[in-house]
């Protein structure tokens, strides 16, 4: 807890926020063109019928209309970004030492390989618009279990296959699952950045997990953004087979630039949990206050499958992302954990949506958000039960704490109960740190600063508790590192 | 050398209201003052002055650690000098867990070179301050299970009270005010109470005991007990004073400061 303001200030700089000199192998010309998404298809070798997906997703990206109902997202110059950056002409590495040095030492300073050793079963690592390394567990392997990047996943040639040294007839099977799911959890249509995403998307995690596999340690994947005015695109598909068990967790950060300088993060993230499964996606979102991070997220849960989305908003200028569980089947199980943190010139707009189409599905929203120094914070939450979803459960809690006069919180809680038999909780509150609770912790020999980050941590533990040991207090920190204004 | 807390002419105001008019008290580390006195006569004022509540302001008079003036210094500086307040009504953090909340406040005061500021290093083991924590729980007969609750959260009034003493007991402060610790306790709770103020008070400990009642004096032995009134000590004695107090009550000392003044 005890700590100096500068030196909190440049341990972040040292630790997430420093930049690494690397040369792109390829980009496209900045900007949003029709020339720029054909490009991309071109060098990925995508297969027609990828390519038609994303020039679907094109044309509906450009008539459909921003947004209006959320966060002010028209400070975003589309023209400025550049959509596709190849950081290395190396094949995507299996070991940490085939990366280009430069690259290798950034994952080391964000301690991944370190992560991967102790308690990861398996790990991905984005730079900029690729995957540049991945690993999976060998027994993992051997069980059927596809963790691979999305090129891979759902064009899984000769030449990959040999590259990445894969289970043949285990990838081969994955990919008729993925071809089978990709893109209708999240459908082009579904929201103008779903759309972007669908269009232009490289990177990311494609897993599927076979019928009664428990994969016991995490899976890990890692995005980085080094350049300003670039877009990380990201697409993940997780398939975990009935009676199956994953947890995932996706870490992210990005360097500090001067104040105009912004990049572009627009994830989809598509998650199918068959009857009977679990999957728990943990992610603990770190961009530096330069990013604007608009992603979509979205599980269906079948007969007795459970989707826990833990989720955790830290960094970013902007932040738009409602997690999302769809229960299909009767029993299913819903469990999102959404906390945010806002602080100066930040505003996340974050929640969670829990729709009920089967009966007897349960649903639990919990929001935590804290704001300070003229951060906001927004809770957008759907509940939606469906008529002929009889005897379904669902609590919605969201807390807020205000640190200062300046910041603001809003609440926008959406309900549609269409069954009798329905049971539904609703609670929010909001609250602020008194003076005597400061001098409280303080007469014990905190400093005022020690003080008000405990009571914060505290009001997070809610989240924290959940996570592995490791993660918890490296999430503590980040708290620690916000509070003191050090994130520029 | 023994530690002493000297107040002299304290006059405080609290939202413009002058509450201390003029108070005078020494306490030496190893002694036991008591401090009595009816309601609104000033005695949780002089508690959260003596420690540092920014809404306490001090208008006239000083107060001085071993000679030190403390009246600039912040909540958390005082009590790395070692002060400590038992608060009457301890909060609730949410959240906080005990252990790690009181390791962080252990190594906060015992490291000299901590000014809140720099990095600590060598902060005490988790190990070493669960084994230190084990050893006070079992002292206050609390149960182990505590260590891993949150921070005074659900716990009943009396379990509030005894962690304030926990949390006194790990800390070790040279000087200790104990705010109406005695207050909303049962009988067999203010003698687990008393029984751990009475080991740690001694030679390394001095007790600044504010009470409204006589009844824990029963259990913890004052050298010295003043009355409070109308924000100032109008009378000081030993033991038998308590007593006399219990019988004759507050209005007796009342009317014989009246009559001095007339």
């Amino acid at each position: 807890m005890t700590s100096n303001i500068l030196d909190l200030r440049s341990r972040y700089k040292d630790e997430y926020g420093f930049t690494t000199v690397t040369k792109s192998s390829f980009e496209v010309e900045k900007g949003f063109s029709e020339a720029v998404v054909k490009e991309i298809s071109r060098i990925k070798n995508d297969p027609e019928w990828l390519k038609a997906f994303r020039l679907k997703a094109f044309a509906h990206f450009l008539k459909r209309p921003m947004p209006k109902w959320g966060a002010d997202l028209d400070v975003i110059n589309f023209d400025e970004i550049t959509y596709y950056v190849r950081p290395t002409d190396n094949p995507q590495a299996t070991s940490w030492e085939e990366l280009p040095p430069e690259i290798r030492n950034t994952f080391d300073r964000l301690g991944i390989p370190e992560a991967e050793k102790k308690f990861l079963a398996g790990v991905g690592g984005q730079f900029e618009s690729e995957n540049v390394y991945h690993s999976l567990q060998e027994n993992l392997k051997k069980q059927g279990v596809v963790f691979v990047d999305p090129d891979t996943g759902l064009n899984p040639t000769e030449e990959r296959i040999k590259q990445l040294n894969l289970d043949k007839t285990a990838m081969e099977n994955a990919n008729k699952k993925f071809r089978e799911w990709f893109g209708k959890v999240v459908p082009i249509e579904d929201n103008k950045f779903a759309a972007l995403n669908s269009t232009v998307f490289s990177g990311g995690s494609f897993i599927y997990i076979p019928p009664h596999v428990e994969i016991a340690l995490p899976l890990q994947a890692y995005f980085r953004i080094n350049r300003e005015n670039v877009g990380q695109f990201e697409r993940t598909l997780i398939i975990a087979d009935e009676g199956s068990k994953l947890h995932y967790i996706e870490g992210c950060s990005a360097p500090m630039y001067s104040d105009e300088k912004h990049s572009l993060h627009s994830a989809v993230v598509e998650i199918v949990a068959l009857p009977g499964s679990t999957v728990r996606y943990t992610t603990l979102q770190n961009w530096s206050n330069n990013v604007y991070n608009l992603v979509t997220k979205r599980a269906y849960a079948y007969e007795s499958a459970t989707v826990e989305w833990l989720d955790a908003n830290i960094g970013s200028r902007i932040t738009m992302k409602y997690p999302s569980v769809f229960m299909l089947g009767p029993h299913a199980k819903a469990d999102i954990l959404s906390v945010a943190y806002a602080g100066k010139g930040q505003h996340q707009d974050s929640g969670g949506k829990a729709v009920h189409m089967a009966p007897f599905t349960t649903s639990k929203i919990i929001s935590k958000s804290v704001s300070k120094d003229g951060g906001r914070s927004s809770y957008r939450g759907l509940l939606h039960i469906a008529k002929g979803a009889t005897n379904a459960k669902s609590t919605v809690r969201c807390d807020a704490l205000l640190l200062d006069e300046i910041s603001r919180t809003d609440t926008y809680p959406y309900n549609e109960i269409n069954e009798d038999t329905a049971t539904v909780t609703h609670e929010a509150s909001v609250g602020k740190i008194g003076e005597d609770l400061i001098f409280y912790l303080m007469s014990r020999g905190l400093t005022e600063q020690q003080a008000l980050s405990m009571i914060v941590n505290g009001f997070l533990e809610v989240f924290s508790k959940e996570l592995p040991m490791e993660y918890a207090v490296e999430f503590n920190r980040l708290i620690q590192l916000e509070m003191t204004g050090s994130v520029g | 050398m023994a530690s002493v807390l000297e107040i002299k002419d304290l006059h405080v105001a609290v939202d413009g209201k002058g509450i201390l008019k003029g108070l005078d008290l020494k306490v030496r580390q190893g002694e036991v003052h008591a401090i009595m006195g009816p309601n609104g006569s000033g005695k949780s004022t002089l508690a959260l002055a003596l420690m540092g509540h920014p809404r306490y302001k001090i208008e006239k008079g000083s107060i001085l650690f071993d000679g030190q003036n403390v009246l600039d210094m912040s909540a958390d500086a005082r009590a790395k000098l070692g002060l400590f307040l038992a608060f009457q009504y301890p909060f609730e953090v949410s959240g906080v867990g005990l252990t790690n909340f009181l390791r962080n406040a252990y190594n906060a005061t015992h490291d000299q070179t901590n000014d809140g500021k720099s990095v600590k290093q060598d902060m005490m083991s988790m190990l070493e301050f669960k084994k230190l924590l084990k050893e006070k729980l079992s002292m206050l007969k609390m149960h182990e299970s505590f260590s891993n609750r949150y921070l005074n959260e659900g716990f009943s009034g009396g379990e509030k009270k005894r962690c304030e003493i926990l949390q006194m007991a790990v800390l070790k402060p040279k000087i200790a005010i104990l705010d109406e610790t005695d207050s909303g306790l049962d009988i067999d709770s203010i003698k687990i109470v008393a029984d751990g103020v009475n080991t740690l008070a001694g030679p390394e400990m001095g007790v600044l005991l504010i009470t409204h009642y006589q009844r824990i004096l029963r259990y913890i032995k004052p050298h010295f007990v003043h009355v409070l009134v109308d924000g100032k000590i109008v009378e000081s004695g030993g033991e038998d004073l308590a007593i006399h107090l219990e019988e004759k009550g507050y209005d007796w000392i009342k009317n014989k400061v009246f009559n001095v003044i007339s």
